[in-house]
């Protein structure tokens, strides 16, 4: 999937993580912050990670602001993120949530 | 070595600073030896004196233990005052002993710790910018942190032996009369700064408000003081406690509210003349309030409330639903307003409170404690001190002497954002599950299976979902998933003293 613009989704609430997607070259770079980062970093990248090669997106930047979200969260905000980054919002891909 | 609640402790700290391990919970019949201050011996009408710089000149010595109080809570002005002074001056190796560190504290106490006029600290607890400095190594002693009745008795008992006592408070006349109820920074009780006046060899008034003399009611005597020392301000009232108390409208605050009540109301000791203890936090405040509706329905009546106390509990003793509050500190300006006026209202000290080594303290009179948690582990082990993240960011307060009750209840959320609450092993140990009888959550209730006869008398309530604490911690990590295990290094930043002075933790410093 070709990344067309920056995409955005989530907010800054408790609970909830802002994902930013944008085009990138070396597959897929994340910039984590989070306050449970040493508990749960490593599972809320791979969570972002698999949504996105589930997609299929390879190669992009994600900024992720996370504010303790659930992987659900996670897997629901990166696929939003994606789309939009896309431009593909007219054909929701809900199967990638499965 | 490991100690009764399976914490492995550090054998070379245990031998070099003769340390205890934690054993049990049973206090006994120990005989005790207390200590007294030294006095120097005045007569003159007054102490009053202008220069702080001039007391401290003539009162502190390097290498001493100075102690302050945390009434005045956000809104202190005494501690950084005395503090700035003190590195000012120059001074070095002081042990810093104060009743709590507030967050207003945090920025001198870290001057002072890399100046090197801290060396050793002992408190009920820290958070913020200090919990984080020590978490991260910033001081090389251990940090010893002892709950509100551990203090009164290590005091007592001399493993804390104050040199120089500096206590703010909102009046005091000439001689040193003085009360923390009357003036413009008022607090209420002067529960755990009399102690420290009662045991400290120098003991130094600070107040802005100067009254005639002999000032009553007395709750620091003229007997126990050396100096007043008059300053400008000596706290800002709006920050000692909050003014108004909003009750929460959390949905699942309510509903562990309210299940508290049900826990309460179908155990064996609500009956007349039953007596209580509720903390601060939002889900204790709507207790009050469901309790208080079971009063009045079932005509109960509670002989005391013990504690912490908040407006909400102030109303109840003016409603007649509760007869005395014995009151060890003040939360909010309804409470410390309250003492002033209802005679019912006893200021009690720390020692009275909750000192173990007491010809009784009255916590061992008490029936019903409520208390809080940031983790409870399936031993129903409580942490009050470390955040998921292995920080210092709490208390013990009066939390290891409130377990003390015939019922102790913790409330928690099954999980706070990502982190479970009710987890498989606590970060760190601050109560031991064997003074632990109930655990209440928005999913469920769980029982200490040492408490049959809870477990017996629950049953036969419908409305009481009793499950095993295992199946909590088991839905919580269904939620959140397996946390990564926290990376500590080898190097002791903080010990946690059970009340009767055992070790029942330590901190490790964290690795980032």
């Amino acid at each position: 999937m070709e990344i067309k613009t920056v995409g955005v989704a989530g907010t800054l609430e408790s609970s909830d993580i802002q994902i930013m997607v944008s085009a990138g070259q070396n597959g897929i770079e994340i910039d984590l912050e989070s306050e449970v980062a040493k508990s749960y970093g490593d599972q809320i990248k791979k969570v972002i990670t698999d949504t996105l090669k589930k997609f299929g997106i390879e190669n992009a930047k994600v900024k992720a602001t996370d504010k303790g979200a659930l992987d659900c969260v996670i897997a629901a905000r990166t696929l939003a993120a994606a789309q939009r980054a896309t431009e593909t919002t007219d054909k929701p891909r809900l199967e990638v949530l499965q | 070595m490991e100690n009764k609640v399976k914490r492995n402790l550090p054998d070379d700290l245990i031998t070099k600073m003769n340390l205890k391990p934690f054993k049990s919970v049973v206090v006994g019949n120990p005989e005790v030896k207390r200590v007294a201050p030294k006095v120097q011996v005045t007569t003159g009408e007054s102490k009053v004196v202008d220069s702080l710089e001039e007391v401290i000149k003539k009162t502190l010595k390097d290498g001493m233990t100075i102690s302050f109080h945390h009434h005045f809570r956000n809104g202190d002005f005494a501690f950084n005052k005395v503090m700035d002074l003190i590195i000012k001056m120059g001074y070095q190796n002081l042990t810093l002993a104060p009743s709590s560190l507030t967050g207003v504290m945090n920025d001198t106490v870290i001057e002072a710790i890399k100046k090197g006029v801290i060396t050793n600290i002992t408190s009920s607890g820290m958070r913020g910018s200090l919990g984080d400095f020590v978490s991260h190594g910033g001081l090389k002693n251990p940090v010893i942190f002892r709950s509100h009745g551990n203090r009164a008795r290590s005091i007592e008992e001399g493993e804390i032996k104050i040199d120089v006592a500096f206590l703010g408070v909102p009046n005091s006349d000439p001689a040193g009369n003085a009360n923390g109820q009357e003036g413009d920074a008022v607090f209420g009780s002067l529960g755990y700064a009399l102690i420290d006046s009662q045991y400290a060899d120098k003991v130094v008034l600070l107040t802005d408000n100067i009254v005639d003399y002999p000032n009553t009611p007395a709750s620091i005597k003229q007997t126990q003081v050396d100096y007043v020392v008059k300053v400008d301000q000596i706290g800002d009232a709006d920050k000692i406690g909050s003014g108004a108390t909003r009750f929460t409208k959390d949905p699942k605050e309510l509903k562990i509210a309210q299940t508290v009540n049900q826990v309460i109301t179908n155990s064996p000791y609500y009956k007349q003349g039953f007596s209580f203890q509720t903390g601060s936090g939002g889900a204790a405040l709507a207790v009050t309030r469901y309790l208080r509706e079971s009063m009045l329905k079932d005509g109960i009546t509670a002989s005391f409330a013990l504690g912490g106390i908040t407006k909400p509990t102030t109303d109840l003793l003016e409603e007649g639903l509760v007869k005395k509050i014995m009151d060890v500190q003040d939360f909010d300006k309804g409470a410390a307003a309250s003492m002033a006026k209802n005679k019912n209202q006893q200021e009690i000290d720390a020692s009275w409170y909750a000192d173990p080594h007491n010809k009784g303290a009255v916590v061992n009179n008490l029936d019903v404690a409520i208390l809080s948690a940031l983790q409870i582990d399936t031993d129903f082990n409580v942490n009050v001190m470390t955040g998921s993240d292995g920080v210092i960011r709490g208390a013990i307060g009066g939390h290891q002497d409130a377990a003390a009750a015939k019922m102790t209840i913790i409330t928690a959320p099954l999980v706070r954002g990502r982190n479970a609450t009710v987890v498989p092993a606590v970060e760190t140990v601050v109560t031991p599950g064997d003074s632990i009888d109930v655990l209440v959550t928005e999913r469920g209730i769980a029982v200490n299976p040492r408490r049959k006869d809870l477990i017996d008398a629950f049953a036969k309530v419908p409305e009481l979902n009793v499950v095993d604490i295992k199946e909590l911690q088991e839905m919580a990590q269904k939620q959140v998933g397996i946390p990564k295990p926290l990376a500590y290094t080898e190097r002791t930043v903080a010990l946690i003293q059970y009340r009767d002075g055992t070790i029942i933790d330590t901190i490790k410093q964290v690795k980032d």
